[in-house]
C-alpha cells in the first residue's frame, strides 16, 4: 500500500460564515456575535442534537464544523468505527470557559457549574465528536501558536500508515474572544475525487483560502 | 405549589441550557432523566447547585440525587419539605 | 519498524518524593503523601486531603535555580533535570532531540492568584503570558536547549501516556533519535474546585477497588521519561531501565466524564497495546491500573480487565491511594512507578482497601508483594472526554 494518504473533504467556520469544501455554503452578517451565529448555523442545517445547547463555545464549533464535515462524506459508513481517529489542535486551549468558571469560583459569588468545569478541557471536544458519531478511534489534543500544516501532515501521515486508524477527522478549533475559527478535513488512503495529496503545501494552502 | 413547579421548570431550562425545550413541554411529572428530558449526571450535579443557590438546600451525598430529581414534582416536594 | 524505544533516564516530583530514589522508598515502605493541606491557598483548606509535593512555590525555586516561575514550570523543569541527569544527557545537539508534554491547568495555579487584579487592574502583568498550555513547555525545553521537536498535548488524565505514545513514534519513525515525554500538573482551586462540584472526591484518604470507595484525592507533580531510540542507545552504550514495547489510545464515545459501565474505550486501548507490543494478555505480571478510587472508574476499569484477560487477570494494584491523581502527569508518574516495579521486582500495593468490589471477581494486591520478576508490566490512564490510554513496559 502506497503511504501517500488524501485530503477527501474539508469545512470550516470563519468571520460568520461556512464553508464546506472550499465554497461558501452559509453565512450572515459579521455583525452577528460568533456565539448566536453557532446558534443559527445549528438551526439552519437542522442538526437536531439538544446536547448541543449544553456544549461551551468551543464545542459547539467543533460539533457544528464535524457534523457538516462529515455529512460531505460517508466515512462514518464506510468505516469501522475503531478505525476512525480524531486528532485536533488549537492555540487557545479552553481558555474562553476556563475564564468563566474562575469567574463562578469566585468567594462572593461561590456557585461553581460542573458543567462549566468538564468543559474546561480542551479534548472535551473530541469527546463530543466521539460521543455524536460513536468514533472509538485514536484520539488526540495538540497545543500550538498557531496551525502548524508541517506538524499535522506529518502526524497524521505517520499514523494512517503505523497504526490501526484507517480514516482521520482533523484540524483546527479555535475559540477565545475574536479568536474564533475552525478547519477540520478528512484523510484517507484513497483520493478520493478530490484527489488532493496530504501534504503540508496543499494543507498550507487550503487552510489560507478559507 | 403549582407556582413553584412552574418557577422550577423556568429554572431548569435555564440552568440546564435546554434551549429547545419550552415550560409547557415539561410534564412535571415525566423522569427527568433517561426517558422524558433525558438529562444526564452532569445535569443532576447542575440540579444540586440549582438547589442550593435558589433555595438554599445543600445534597451532600450525590446518591440521594436519584429519588430528589425523579420528576420536577418530586423535586417540588422536596424543596417544599426542606426548605427553611 | 526495527527501532525499539528504550527507557534511559526518569524524573518524577510527586507527594511521595522529590526524586526517583524517595519515591522508590515511600513506595516500598507504605508511605502515603496524601495529607490535609499545607501549600495550596484555599478556603477548603481543611476540607480535603490532597497529595501536595513537600515544597513551597518559594522552596521550589531554590530548588529550580532558575529564577521565578509558576509552579507547573518549576515542577516540570525539576523532574526533567533529574530525567536527562539519569541519562546522563548533557549534549543536546548531539542527536535529535525532543520534549513532548503535557498539563490541562498550566498555568492556571498562578493565574488564580492574578486573576482578581488583573480585571480590577490592580498589576500589570499580563496573565494570558502564563496560562496557555504550551507556555511551561516551551520554557522547560528552552531551559535545556532543546528545539529539533517541542509539543504540548492536552487530553485530560490520559495526556502524559499520549505524549509517551507520540515520542515512541517519533523515535520508531526515525524522525527523533531521543525524546523527554511525561506530564505536569500542580494543585489549584481551580481544580479542586472542579472536582468537588463533580462530588467525586473523598475527603479521607481514596480507596481505590474498594466497595466503599467514595471518590479520588487530588494530586500534584511533574512526572518525564527520557526514550532513546535502540540505535543510539547501542551507539553510545547507555545503560537501559526498561523498553516501551506497547501502546495503544481510544475513545469511550460514551459520556463527557463518565466511563461506559463496560469499559469498552479501556478495552480497545489494552487490546492495541497488545497488537503494538505482539505479545499476549497472559505474557502481563502486572497492571498499574487507572484506579482513581471514584465509584464509575473502578468498576468500568474492573470489568474491562476482566473481560480482556477473561479469569486470568493478572496481579494488579492502583498507586493513587500513594501520590494522589496527579491528572496530566499521572500516566508519567505511574510510568515511573511501573519501571520502579520492574527494576526492583516489586509490587507496590493498593493502600487503603478494605472490601471486595462486589461487581468484580479480582482484587488487587493490597500489601508489599517484593521478589516478584516482573517481565511485562501494562499501565493504563484514562481520561474526561473519554480518552483512554494504556502502555507496556518491558524488562529488557
Amino acid at each position: 500500500m502506497s503511504d501517500q494518504n488524501y485530503i477527501t473533504s474539508f469545512c470550516s467556520i470563519k468571520s460568520s460564515k461556512v464553508c464546506i469544501n472550499s465554497h461558501i455554503d452559509y453565512s450572515e452578517s459579521s455583525q452577528v456575535s460568533s456565539i448566536d451565529f453557532l446558534k443559527s448555523a445549528y438551526k439552519h442545517y437542522q442538526l437536531a442534537y439538544p446536547k448541543f445547547y449544553k456544549m461551551d463555545s468551543l464545542c459547539k464549533l467543533a460539533l457544528i464544523t464535524s457534523d457538516l464535515l462529515l455529512k460531505t462524506n460517508k466515512i462514518t459508513e464506510n468505516y469501522n468505527k475503531e478505525e476512525i481517529a480524531i486528532v485536533i489542535a488549537n492555540s487557545v486551549s479552553s481558555l474562553e470557559t476556563d475564564v468563566e468558571y474562575q469567574t463562578t469560583i469566585d468567594k462572593n459569588n461561590y456557585f461553581p457549574s460542573p458543567t462549566v468545569f468538564v468543559y474546561t478541557l480542551p479534548n472535551i471536544l473530541l469527546g463530543e465528536i466521539a460521543i455524536r458519531n460513536g468514533i472509538k478511534g485514536e484520539n488526540t489534543f495538540f497545543v500550538f501558536d498557531k496551525f502548524d500544516a508541517g506538524f499535522m501532515s506529518s502526524y497524521i501521515n505517520s499514523l494512517l500508515n503505523n497504526s490501526r486508524a484507517k480514516c482521520c477527522i482533523t484540524g483546527w478549533v479555535d475559540f477565545y474572544e475574536n479568536k474564533v475559527e475552525s478547519f477540520l478535513y478528512t484523510v484517507e488512503k484513497q483520493p478520493g475525487i478530490m484527489n488532493i495529496e496530504h501534504t503540508s503545501e496543499q494543507l498550507t494552502k487550503l487552510y489560507t483560502n478559507q | 405549589m403549582d407556582a413553584l413547579i412552574d418557577k422550577l421548570k423556568g429554572e431548569i431550562i435555564e440552568q440546564l441550557n435546554l434551549e429547545d425545550l419550552k415550560k409547557e413541554d415539561i410534564d412535571a411529572n415525566a423522569p427527568l432523566f433517561g426517558e422524558g428530558l433525558g438529562l444526564d449526571s452532569i445535569d443532576a450535579l447542575e440540579l444540586i447547585v440549582l438547589l442550593e443557590k435558589n433555595y438554599g438546600i445543600k445534597i451532600q451525598d450525590p446518591k440521594d440525587a436519584k429519588a430528589i430529581f425523579t420528576s420536577i414534582q418530586t423535586m417540588a416536594d422536596y424543596i417544599k419539605a426542606n426548605q427553611k | 519498524m526495527a527501532n525499539k524505544v528504550f527507557v534511559t533516564g526518569m524524573g518524577i516530583m510527586s507527594a511521595i518524593g522529590n526524586s526517583v530514589e524517595e519515591t522508590l522508598y515511600s513506595l516500598s515502605n507504605n508511605r502515603s503523601g496524601i495529607e490535609k493541606i499545607r501549600y495550596l491557598e484555599t478556603s477548603h483548606k481543611d476540607n480535603f486531603v490532597v497529595g501536595e509535593v513537600k515544597l513551597s512555590n518559594k522552596e521550589l525555586i531554590e530548588l529550580a535555580g532558575i529564577g521565578t516561575y509558576n509552579r507547573t514550570t518549576l515542577l516540570g523543569y525539576i523532574a526533567v533535570r533529574e530525567a536527562l541527569k539519569m541519562a546522563s544527557i548533557t549534549d543536546m545537539k548531539e542527536a535529535r532531540t525532543g520534549f513532548i508534554s503535557s498539563t490541562t491547568v498550566a498555568g492556571m495555579c498562578h493565574t488564580e492568584l492574578l486573576y482578581k487584579g488583573f480585571f480590577e487592574g490592580k498589576n500589570n502583568e499580563n496573565f494570558m503570558d502564563h496560562h496557555l498550555n504550551g507556555v511551561s513547555t516551551n520554557d522547560i525545553a528552552s531551559h535545556f536547549g532543546i528545539r529539533d521537536y517541542v509539543t504540548s498535548i492536552s487530553t485530560a488524565c490520559s495526556s502524559a501516556a499520549n505524549a509517551m505514545i507520540l515520542g515512541a513514534r517519533l523515535i520508531k519513525n526515525n524522525i527523533l533519535d531521543r525524546v523527554v515525554v511525561g506530564g505536569v500538573d500542580p494543585l489549584s482551586k481551580f481544580t479542586l474546585n472542579g472536582f468537588n462540584t463533580l462530588m467525586i472526591l473523598d475527603n479521607e484518604w481514596s480507596k481505590p477497588f474498594d466497595e466503599n470507595r467514595k471518590g479520588l484525592n487530588l494530586g500534584e507533580g511533574a512526572a518525564f521519561l527520557v526514550l532513546e531510540s535502540e540505535k543510539w542507545v547501542k551507539e553510545k552504550n547507555k545503560k537501559v531501565l526498561a523498553q516501551l514495547i506497547g501502546y495503544g489510545n481510544a475513545n469511550d464515545a460514551f459520556h463527557q466524564t463518565a466511563s461506559s459501565p463496560e469499559g469498552h474505550g479501556a478495552l480497545l486501548a489494552m487490546q492495541k497495546a497488545f497488537k503494538v507490543a505482539g505479545i499476549t494478555p497472559d505474557q502481563i505480571d502486572y497492571i498499574n491500573a487507572h484506579g482513581t478510587g471514584t465509584p464509575n472508574n473502578d468498576a468500568s476499569e474492573g470489568i474491562a480487565m476482566q473481560t480482556i484477560f477473561k479469569n486470568h487477570v493478572p496481579k494488579f494494584s492502583s498507586t493513587k491511594a500513594f501520590t494522589g491523581h496527579t491528572l496530566a502527569a499521572a500516566a508519567a508518574v505511574e510510568a515511573v512507578i511501573s519501571i520502579l516495579a520492574i527494576q526492583n521486582s516489586m509490587i507496590f500495593p493498593c493502600l487503603n482497601r478494605k472490601e471486595q468490589m462486589k461487581n468484580l471477581t479480582i482484587t488487587p494486591v493490597d500489601t508489599l508483594e517484593k521478589n516478584v520478576s516482573l517481565d511485562y508490566v501494562m499501565s493504563n490512564s484514562f481520561g474526561f472526554g473519554g480518552n483512554c490510554s494504556s502502555l507496556i513496559f518491558a524488562k529488557n
